[in-house]
């Protein structure tokens, strides 16, 4: 599990995230919403401890990142998987190798039993065809595969996802989403996933947070969304067309 | 104060690269490939470059001492002082400059915008060491090699020019570049060359490291890499041929 309480932090002069407190549970998808520029990638990178926050605490299982040493935050990172909007997989090595890295830099297992480990999570992602392949000889979808595979391979307490749908199409964002969910029920992780994606938001968000201007103005689950009052979550969860009409027939019924 | 901070960020990167490798297996897997893609694979243009000027140089010295005060073998000691002074370490550092230091301020500004750097330090992986400290490593054991290449490569330049042409004979130049020959200045080129080749690396490396935004920002990156370590490459000979053979 992991908390976060009164969270800030500036940029400059400029306040991007404003006493922000959330708990995101494990074996649960907590997603982070909201529009462009309201501050939920800092509030990512300020969990992940790529930002330093102004003050509040960041609790990984009641550890508090703040107070740690740079030491003690290397070894927490060994617990943290995160995918990246872009995949981030390394240009030079390929599938395979990228899922080894990990393994290689930080595990303690034979040579065996790393590969073994390895070809398990790209089955567990159904790569298993493009293992050997470099990640420009595959597909946007593929490569999110593989980055997941890599996220996994050291067995994390916490997966962090940055927009992992972005430059999807619906089908693929679909499979990717469910994936996630899997994995993070099946190895009971913590997922902090930072989506625009609304497809994402009804379909697999356990524990949603909005962000709104740098302040949470709303949590709770998928369900919830509909029955919410809250202005600001409404305007961005239901602009489109589309989740109006979902919206008015939830309404009627 | 800028240049200032610039320094200090410099220094602060470089304290971070000389650390002791998360995994030394990774490292010694880094180094040997990082050995062919800096070092080996510069060789062919340090071939073309070395014996061209050597030729060149020896083609131009004769035309230029037309003295019959001057000894016969002059033409070809000049051509080798000027070949082991500064030709096959300052300026072919110069030329390297351009062709490894692009190439490395691109591969980690590439990788710094695509995210594989902050891919590397969520994993907990020492980015800097990992990506920039074989580099430099690799570079440093090379130059040397690549520099006494490159003498040789330039010497036989000049005596393929007394050989096919009537500019200089075969004994002239033969005797001359082993005329009064001073091993000092070989020992002064490779203190030189490994000089430059920490230049070339880390400012190549810093300057791709810091790089922010997109594509125009890797080129920017390269650009500011090459002309720097250029300037520090020139900088650094002034200071190095005052201490060393003044």
């Amino acid at each position: 599990m992991i908390e976060v309480c009164n969270l800030n932090k500036s940029f400059g002069n400029k306040q991007v995230l404003k006493d922000i407190s959330a708990v995101f549970e494990n074996g649960k998808t907590n997603l982070i919403i909201g529009r462009s520029g309201s501050g939920k990638t800092v509030l990512m990178k300020s969990i992940i401890g790529l930002h330093q926050v102004d003050c509040g605490e960041i609790l990984y299982d009641s550890r508090d990142l703040t107070k740690m040493r740079f030491r003690d935050i290397k070894e927490l990172r060994k617990e943290v998987g995160m995918l990246f909007q872009g995949s981030a997989l390394f240009d030079s090595l390929t599938v395979f190798e990228n899922v080894m890295f990990p393994l290689e830099m930080f595990s303690s297992m034979t040579k065996k039993d790393m590969m073994e480990r390895a070809d398990f999570c790209i089955n567990r992602v159904n790569l298993t065809e493009a293992k050997n392949k470099y990640p420009s000889e595959i597909s946007g979808g593929m490569q999110k595969r593989a980055a997941i595979a890599r996220s996994i391979s050291l067995n994390p307490k916490y997966l962090f996802c940055d927009e992992p749908n972005s430059g999807l199409d619906p089908q693929t964002s679909l499979v990717i989403d469910h994936l996630i969910k899997e994995i993070t029920e099946e190895f009971d992780i913590t997922t902090i996933i930072n989506t625009h994606d609304m497809n994402s938001v009804m379909g697999i968000g356990d524990n949603i947070i909005f962000i709104h201007e740098g302040r949470k103005e709303w949590q709770g689950s998928k369900n919830d969304i509909f029955s919410c009052e809250n202005k600001n979550l409404n305007d961005f969860v239901f602009a489109s067309d589309l989740y109006k009409k979902i919206k008015n027939v939830n309404n009627d019924f | 104060m800028q240049w200032l901070k610039t320094v200090g960020q410099y220094f602060i990167l470089i304290k971070t690269v000389f650390t002791k490798p998360d995994r030394w297996r990774m490292f010694f897997r880094q180094l040997p490939k990082e050995m062919e893609s800096l070092g080996v694979n510069s060789l062919g243009i340090v071939i073309i470059i070395s014996i061209f000027i050597g030729a060149i140089m020896t083609i131009q010295t004769k035309l230029n001492t037309e003295n019959p005060l001057l000894p016969r073998y002059s033409t070809g000691l000049v051509t080798r002082d000027t070949l082991l002074l500064e030709f096959s370490s300052t300026i072919m550092c110069l030329i390297l400059a351009g062709k490894v230091g692009s190439n490395i301020a691109s591969e980690i500004g590439t990788m710094r915008i695509t995210e594989q750097i902050d891919a590397l330090e969520i994993m907990g992986v020492n980015s800097a060491n990992y990506l920039i400290l074989p580099k430099i490593l690799a570079f440093v054991i090379l130059m040397p090699f690549l520099v006494i290449f490159s003498m040789g490569v330039g010497l036989l330049g000049g005596y393929f020019v007394a050989a096919f042409t009537d500019v200089i004979t075969v004994s002239d130049y033969v005797y001359g570049i082993q005329y009064a020959f001073i091993p000092y200045y070989v020992t002064y080129a490779i203190v030189k060359s490994l000089v430059f080749a920490f230049i070339i690396t880390s400012v190549a490396a810093f300057y791709g490291y810091y790089a922010y935004g997109g594509a125009l920002e890797v080129g920017k990156a390269s650009t500011k890499a090459v002309v720097n370590s250029s300037i520090l490459i020139l900088l650094f000979n002034l200071i190095l041929t005052n201490l060393m053979l003044v």
